[in-house]
C-alpha cells in the first residue's frame, strides 16, 4: 500500500511549469493591460478574494483525487452561509453561528459521502442532486430574501487584520497547512492517494474504503460550512444565491493547478496556486471593466484547456 | 455487467422484454401520482391542467430526449439548459433583426447543434470526461448568454412564430403534436436503426463497440449534436411560449431534464433505457411539480424536490438492476 500511494506522489518538477506558467502569464498581461494591477493593495485585494474559494479548492482536491466530485459545494456554502447569518442574528453569537454552519455543512458532506460510498451513485449525479436539494433549502431558510442586521462579531472576521495580516488570509494559511500535513505526513492522507490510486489495497489492509470516503466528503462540507462564515462576513448579510456556481471556481483551480480527473494523485500547492490564478483572472478581467460573464466564461475556457493539457499529459 | 451488454447487443429489442415492466412501473407510477392529486386538488382533472401539464411536459421531454442518447452511451450532458438560453437568445435576436420566424428556427437550431457538436469533440477528440466538459461547457455558455444580452430582454415576436408554443390544433397544444413526433422519430431511430443499436452498443461496453467495428467516435459526435440540437428545439418552443427571451431561462432546466431520464429509466452506466421511458419520466416529473403547484406549495420548493427525486431514481433504478441481475 506504501508503494502504491508513492508511486502516485506527483513529481513536483513536472507539474510546478503548468501552473505556474498560466500564473505568471495571467499577472504579465494583466499587469500590462490592466491599470492599478501590480498595485500592494489590489495584489493584497485578490488574495482576501481568494480566501473563501482556497476554503472550498482544497477539500475539492482531496475529493477528485478519490476519482469523485462535488458538485454541491456552491449551493451548501450559500445554505451555510445563511445558518451562519441566521443562527448569529438570532443568538448575537458568531461561534454559535459558525457551529450551525459547520453542521449543516457536515451534514451535507456526509450525505454526498454516504450516497457515493454505500449507494455507489456516481458522485457527479449525486452531488447534482444534493446541489438542488441545499438550492432549494436556501430558498425554504430565506424565504428567498436576504438576511441583514447580522453581529459586529461575525462582520469583524473579514475586515479584522492579525499582526497586520488580514485574518482571512491567516485562515487560509492555516486552512492550508492543515490540508498539507493531513495529506502528506498522516496515514489518513496516504488512504487519500489510496483512495483514487488503488482502492483494492485498502481492503486488503483491513480498512474500509466507504468509511474513509464518507470521511473526505464530510471534510468538504464542514470547510463549506468555515467557507459560510466568510461569506457572511464579506457581504454582511446572508443571500440565497451567493455561492452559487463558486464550486466552478474550486474545480478550476483544482484542474488548472495539475490534479488530475482520471489517475487519483493531486497536488495541494498546485490548487493553491490555481486558487490565484483564478482569482487574479477574475480580478485582471474586472480591472478591465469586463462584465461578470466574461469573467465566467473565461474561468470555463480556462478549465477546458487545463484539461485538455491534462489528457494529453495522460497519454504522453 | 454481462448481462446488460447482453441485453443492449440484442438486436432489434423485443418489445415486451424487461423494458416493457420497466415502463410499465413507471406508468403504474404515473397513474398513481394523478389518482392522489385528483383526490387531493378539485382543479387538477380540469381540462385546462392537463393540457396544462402536457404542455410542460413536452418542453421537458424535448430537453430529455436528446440526453437520453447521451446517457445511453454512458456519458451525461450538463449544458442542455444553457445551450436553451443561448440559442433562445440567438434565436429571438434573428427573427428581431430579420422578421423572418423561420430563419430564427434555423438560427436557434443551429446554435444548439453546434454547441452540441462541440461538447462532442471535447469528449471524443480532446477525451475529456462528458461530465466536466459539458460542465465547463454550461459555464461558458452562461457567461456567453450574460454578455450578449446585457441584462436586456428580447420580447415581443409575430403571431405566427407565437402559434408553435401557446397554440391549440384540434384542442390540442401544438407542442404536445411536437412531442409525439419525436416520441416516434425517437424511438423508431434508437430501437429499429442500426445507428440507434450501436450507441446502446456504446454504452454498455465501449471496448466491445470499436473491436466490433462501430465508429465510436463518430456515434458519440453524433449523440452530443442531437443532444444540442434538441435544447435549440426546446428554445424555440421556449421562446415562442414566453414570448420573450432573457439569459436566466436555461437555470433551471438542466436538473429536471436529467431527473426525466433517470426517473424514465435510463442507466447512467450507459446502455440501458428507453426514449418513451424518458416520455414517462418527464410527465413524472410534470405531475409532481404540477402537484405541488395546485396544492400551493412554495415555487421555493421544487429544486429541493427535484434534488431529491433525481437522487431516488438512481438508486431504485440500480437495486432494481442489481436485484434483477
Amino acid at each position: 500500500m506504501r508503494e502504491a500511494a508513492v508511486v502516485s506522489q506527483p513529481n513536483p518538477l513536472q507539474r510546478i511549469p503548468g501552473v505556474a506558467i498560466v500564473l505568471v502569464l495571467l499577472i504579465a498581461l494583466f499587469g500590462a493591460i490592466a491599470p492599478g494591477f501590480l498595485s500592494v493593495a489590489n495584489l493584497s485585494n485578490v488574495l482576501v478574494q481568494s480566501t473563501i474559494l482556497t476554503m472550498l479548492a482544497l477539500p475539492m482536491t482531496l475529493i477528485i483525487m478519490t476519482e469523485g466530485l462535488d458538485l454541491s459545494m456552491g449551493a451548501v456554502l450559500t445554505l451555510t452561509s445563511l445558518c451562519v447569518a441566521i443562527v448569529s442574528l438570532a443568538t448575537h453569537s458568531m461561534l454559535l453561528g459558525l457551529g450551525a454552519g459547520l453542521l449543516v455543512g457536515a451534514a451535507f458532506g456526509i450525505a454526498n459521502g454516504w450516497l457515493v460510498a454505500i449507494l455507489g451513485i456516481p458522485p457527479f449525479v449525486a452531488t447534482l442532486g444534493t446541489l438542488g436539494m441545499a438550492q432549494g433549502l436556501s430558498l425554504i431558510v430565506s424565504d428567498g430574501q436576504s438576511v441583514v442586521g447580522i453581529p459586529h462579531s461575525v462582520r469583524d472576521i473579514y475586515s479584522s487584520t492579525l499582526l497586520g495580516i488580514p485574518v482571512p488570509i491567516v485562515m487560509a494559511l492555516v486552512t492550508y497547512a492543515a490540508f498539507h500535513g493531513l495529506l502528506y505526513h498522516t496515514r489518513f492522507g496516504t488512504y487519500i492517494f489510496a483512495l483514487g490510486g488503488n482502492r483494492e489495497a485498502l481492503r486488503y489492509a483491513g480498512l474500509s474504503p466507504n468509511k474513509l470516503l464518507i470521511a473526505v466528503y464530510a471534510l468538504g462540507g464542514a470547510m463549506a460550512g468555515i467557507a459560510g462564515l466568510l461569506m457572511t462576513a464579506r457581504m454582511n448579510s446572508g443571500h440565497p444565491t451567493a455561492g452559487l456556481g463558486l464550486e466552478f471556481d474550486a474545480i478550476a483551480a483544482v484542474a488548472v493547478g495539475g490534479t488530475s480527473f482520471e489517475r487519483g494523485n493531486g497536488w495541494l500547492l498546485g490548487t493553491l496556486l490555481g486558487v490565484i490564478a483564478v482569482g487574479v483572472l477574475r480580478n485582471g478581467l474586472n480591472l478591465i471593466s469586463m462584465p461578470s460573464s466574461v469573467q465566467v466564461a473565461s474561468v470555463g475556457i480556462l478549465v477546458i484547456v487545463a484539461l485538455f493539457l491534462d489528457g494529453l499529459r495522460s497519454r504522453a | 455487467m454481462t448481462d446488460i451488454t447482453k441485453e443492449a447487443m440484442m438486436p432489434p429489442r423485443s418489445f415486451l422484454s424487461q423494458d416493457a415492466i420497466q415502463v410499465f412501473y413507471r406508468l403504474l407510477a404515473a397513474f398513481l401520482i394523478c389518482a392522489v392529486l385528483a383526490v387531493l386538488s378539485d382543479s387538477f382533472l380540469s381540462l385546462g391542467n392537463i393540457l396544462n401539464v402536457l404542455r410542460q411536459a413536452s418542453l421537458t421531454f424535448f430537453i430529455a430526449s436528446g440526453l437520453t442518447l447521451v446517457v445511453l452511451t454512458a456519458g451525461l450532458d450538463l449544458s442542455v439548459g444553457a445551450n436553451v438560453a443561448l440559442s433562445a437568445c440567438i434565436a429571438g435576436t434573428v427573427i428581431h433583426k430579420t422578421g423572418s420566424p423561420a430563419l430564427g428556427i434555423l438560427a436557434g437550431l443551429a446554435c444548439g447543434g453546434l454547441v452540441g457538436l462541440l461538447n462532442g469533440v471535447m469528449v471524443t477528440a480532446l477525451r475529456i470526461p462528458s461530465f466536466i466538459a459539458t460542465y465547463g461547457m454550461l459555464w461558458v455558455l452562461n457567461g456567453l448568454t450574460y454578455w450578449y444580452m446585457a441584462g436586456e430582454t428580447l420580447h415581443g415576436f409575430p403571431a405566427g412564430f407565437r402559434q408553435i408554443g401557446s397554440g391549440y390544433l384540434f384542442g390540442l397544444p401544438i407542442p404536445v403534436y411536437l412531442l409525439l413526433v419525436f416520441l416516434g422519430i425517437g424511438t423508431l431511430f434508437a430501437q429499429r436503426t442500426i445507428w440507434g443499436q450501436e450507441i446502446y452498443a456504446i454504452g454498455a461496453n465501449p471496448v466491445a463497440a470499436r473491436l466490433s467495428g462501430i465508429p465510436v467516435a463518430r456515434r458519440l459526435l453524433l449523440v452530443y449534436a442531437v443532444s444540442g440540437t434538441m435544447a435549440g428545439l426546446a428554445s424555440i418552443i421556449f421562446l415562442s411560449r414566453l414570448n420573450s427571451a432573457e439569459a436566466d431561462i436555461g437555470e433551471s432546466l438542466t436538473l429536471p431534464a436529467i431527473a426525466a431520464v433517470l426517473i424514465g429509466g435510463t442507466s447512467l452506466f450507459g446502455g440501458v433505457g428507453t426514449v418513451f421511458g424518458t416520455f414517462i419520466g418527464a410527465l413524472i416529473l410534470t405531475l409532481v411539480l404540477n402537484g405541488m403547484n395546485l396544492l400551493s406549495v412554495s415555487a421555493n420548493w421544487q429544486p429541493l424536490v427535484t434534488g431529491i427525486i433525481v437522487i431516488l431514481a438512481v438508486w431504485l433504478d440500480m437495486k432494481t438492476r442489481r436485484r434483477t441481475s
